[in-house]
């Protein structure tokens, strides 16, 4: 983990992973939205509207998974001043954001049809929904501060503390009583959905979170060269006044 | 000694609000006007304002508290004295602690204090009336240390204020949350004490977790 703080070795670890993660994402993402949407049977109950579950379950899940892995690259970045987890936190948060969005969407056009309303003020839909202005809050924290440095350990923080929300979104269902389905998926009894649903789902997930991960080297990527550029531009403008002092 | 400088804190802030002049009064009067429009809004029919009453009096504290948040720290970082205070020997995360025990004496105890006024203005049911203080009394303390997290993340930052609340208003829903549904159950007869042990238990974590948060948040505005 330490080695890669190093923005150089971390670019060529990037490199060498995108094309592997590109792949996976085309393939799994292609395969699962062609099973799920054309050859996994309909549901007993809903029919084929069930085919929205392939898109709002992973987005869902990459949504939450994309907060903790902000939450603990904000931690590393916190505890170890780790140059580049800062900026993974930084470049996650947009696809977090955007995944949440996707979710709430998602979740609202298969209510319409299934429970007959676009929204309901229960524990799952107000807790994504709070995410959701966390995320937003986070990244207007990192454009607030004209030192980016400043601006890496404010947002630490608060995704740290906006962490708390995880537990509570993850477990809202069990702890009260909501429209919203408990969990089928991830639970002390192993998966409760059938095989013919159960394995386009679990292809999408893998397919969203490697484009999850092919998005983030770009972005991060992206930051890194932003950083030296802007040094660089720092740099000349040193030199710049430097010679006009000298004049 | 350490107890002495803390309370020492605690009565400055007090003493520097009440000079200041509005600290309180603006903060309470904030919160009357905002309750006073809904009527005005929606209209007087007691039956619609019995059934907003609670919330419309929640939401507004809530708004009150927002406001009052960026005068926790702005006006000591820009005459030094947060510096001063970075320097003692009491952890900041004390001191933090000691500002937002005075913070609340200032802005979410005067709420408390004034909501039962304003469950008149809003025909709040009577068997509410308990609930409600108590909720707030439990509730308010929660809505100053978190603020107290945003408020040393935005402090010194251009137009702190708005990003200030947009980064507070998710952090404080579940209190609204619970706050209200304790009032609404009360008014409906049932027992409202889940709804207080929860607050209580967001209370316990924020007392804990908040300072620490903010004493980091300040060390980096004074870098």
């Amino acid at each position: 983990m330490h080695r890669f703080a190093n923005p150089t070795r971390f670019l060529r670890l990037a490199a060498a992973v995108l094309p592997f993660s590109a792949a996976v994402a085309a393939l799994c993402l292609g395969a699962g939205l062609v099973w799920g949407l054309f050859f996994a049977p309909p549901d007993y109950q809903q029919g084929d509207t069930v085919r929205i579950m392939f898109i709002h379950v992973p987005a869902a899940m990459m949504a939450m998974g994309v907060y903790a892995g902000m939450a603990i690259s904000s931690a590393i970045a916190l505890i170890w001043r780790h140059a580049v987890a800062d900026l993974i936190a930084k470049a996650s948060a947009p696809i977090g954001a955007t995944f949440c969005f996707i979710c709430l969407l998602t979740g609202s056009l298969w209510g319409k049809p299934m429970w007959g309303t676009w929204w309901v003020w229960d524990a799952r839909l107000t807790s994504m929904l709070i995410m959701l202005f966390i995320y937003l809050g986070y990244m207007a924290l990192w454009q607030a501060f004209d030192d980016q440095t400043k601006a890496a350990r404010a947002a630490a923080i608060l995704a740290l503390v906006g962490a708390i929300n995880l537990p509570v979104i993850k477990f809202s269902v069990e702890w009260w009583n909501t429209l919203h389905q408990p969990a089928s998926l991830i639970t002390m009894s192993g998966p409760k959905i059938h095989a013919s649903l159960l394995w386009p789902l679990l292809l999408m997930i893998v397919g969203f979170g490697a484009y999850y991960l092919t998005v983030l080297i770009y972005r991060v990527r992206a930051e890194i060269h932003m950083r030296r550029t802007r040094m660089l531009r720092l740099a000349q403008a040193d030199r710049h006044a430097a010679m006009q002092a000298a004049e | 000694m350490v107890s002495r400088t803390f309370l020492m804190l605690v009565r400055r802030d007090l003493l520097l609000a009440r000079r200041q002049g509005g600290g309180s009064l603006l903060s309470i009067t904030f919160f009357v006007l905002v309750v006073s429009l809904f009527p005005l809004g929606v209209g007087p029919a007691p039956e619609t304002l019995e059934r907003i009453a609670a919330g419309t009096i929640w939401v507004a504290a809530l708004l009150s508290v927002l406001l009052s948040l960026d005068r926790m720290f702005q006006a000591d970082l820009e005459d030094g004295s947060l510096d001063q205070l970075a320097l003692l020997p009491l952890p900041l995360s004390l001191v933090v602690l000691a500002k937002t025990i005075a913070h609340w004496l200032t802005t979410g105890l005067p709420l408390t204090l004034a909501a039962p006024l304003l469950g008149l203005l809003m025909q709040l049911s009577p068997d509410a009336y308990g609930a409600l203080i108590a909720a707030m009394l439990l509730g308010t303390p929660i809505l100053s240390l978190i603020g107290a997290i945003g408020a040393a993340l935005t402090v010194g930052v251009r137009r702190g204020g708005v990003l200030l609340t947009l980064i507070v208003t998710p952090l404080y829903i579940p209190v609204l949350i619970f706050g209200v549904s304790a009032a609404e159950a009360a008014a409906q007869g049932f027992s409202y004490s889940a709804h207080m042990l929860f607050l209580s238990a967001i209370l316990s974590g924020a007392i804990v977790i908040a300072p620490i948060a903010a004493a980091w948040a300040l060390k980096l505005a004074l870098d």
